[in-house]
């Protein structure tokens, strides 16, 4: 009885429904916790005692890169189910996925190109996170020009998700590469497990621009879906019922 | 508010410049991924209903 939800969540009809009932909420709560995280930030938090104010990126840079990896990894696992059990709708999903990663990726590598001339000394230097997170930009890139590249969707999902989990290996690597090599990168200063090295007064408005950057990608995330839900269900008949009233 | 000078606000002592790019890009980034799936949206909802008078027509 309790999969039955997930059997619904399958359903193109009934996924483009719902999804719009919770649009507006997350919507409204991604303005909230932008607005208070990222503004709180940049305009009340006092500066680092090493890096002065060119901290203040990191509201920016941090949930970019987070994202950048996390919707990597969503991506993959969602394409690996479209994959093993042809659900039509996983791979929707991870199509739409592509380009919001992408765009993070870019972000983070601009943003963190950015902060490392005052900080560093230069724009870029080859370390292992560097380099690591500009191969995920490439993996973004590649995953979107091989669906633009194929006719056939089924041809485009299999191809999309091999590609996927073969890129899969270098989250860990991007994760770990701080710990790995000696990188001009800083290590972690937040920790699921150990103390997090980070004062609290920044800590909160960091934690909060996640959560708010996490949301805003769930929002576009779901505007994105619907339109492909559209485009591809173009013949079914309630989406005609839907279009023509 | 930290800054207590709006010149204080755009200088951040030496790294406005910095800083404020970086918050530009992002507001790019944010703008693009709203405007992407409008104009998905806007282009599929046309093309459907375009088929749909089609296939009236004939």
């Amino acid at each position: 009885m309790r999969w039955t939800f997930f059997y619904k969540l399958a359903s193109p009809k009934w996924f483009y429904d719902i999804s719009g009932l919770w649009l507006p909420w997350i919507g409204l709560l991604t303005a909230v916790l932008l607005i208070t995280g990222v503004g709180w930030g940049l305009l009340w938090t006092p500066p680092d005692y090493l890096q002065g104010n060119s901290y203040r990126i990191i509201f920016i840079h941090v949930p970019a890169a987070s994202l950048a990896m996390s919707v990597y990894a969503g991506m993959t696992i969602i394409a690996g189910i479209g994959f093993i059990w042809k659900i039509k709708l996983a791979d929707m999903a991870a199509k739409c996925l592509a380009p919001i990663g992408a765009s993070f990726c870019a972000l983070s590598l601009l943003t963190g190109a950015i902060w490392g001339k005052p900080t560093w000394g230069t724009w870029w230097v080859w370390d292992a996170r560097l380099t690591s997170v500009l191969i995920l930009m490439f993996l973004y890139l590649g995953l979107i020009a091989l669906r633009e590249a194929m006719n056939s969707q089924d041809s485009a999902a299999r191809a999309s998700a091999i590609l996927a989990l073969v890129g899969l290996v270098n989250l860990p690597i991007i994760k770990y590469s701080v710990d790995w090599w000696n990188t001009l990168h800083q290590g972690a200063t937040i920790k699921v497990v150990g103390k997090t090295t980070m004062a609290p007064e920044m800590l909160a408005p960091l934690l909060i621009a996640v959560s708010g950057f996490y949301l805003f990608c769930l929002f576009v995330f779901l505007l994105r879906l619907r339109s492909e839900i559209i485009e591809r269900e173009q013949r079914a008949l309630w989406v005609r019922q839907l279009l023509m009233f | 508010m930290y800054f207590e000078t709006i010149e204080n606000l755009i200088q951040m002592g030496g790294h406005g410049v910095y800083v404020w790019s970086c918050y530009l890009i992002a507001l790019l980034v944010v703008g693009y991924n709203l405007w992407s799936p409008f104009l998905a949206r806007k282009r599929a909802i046309d093309a459907v209903r375009c088929r749909i008078r089609r296939e009236k027509r004939t």
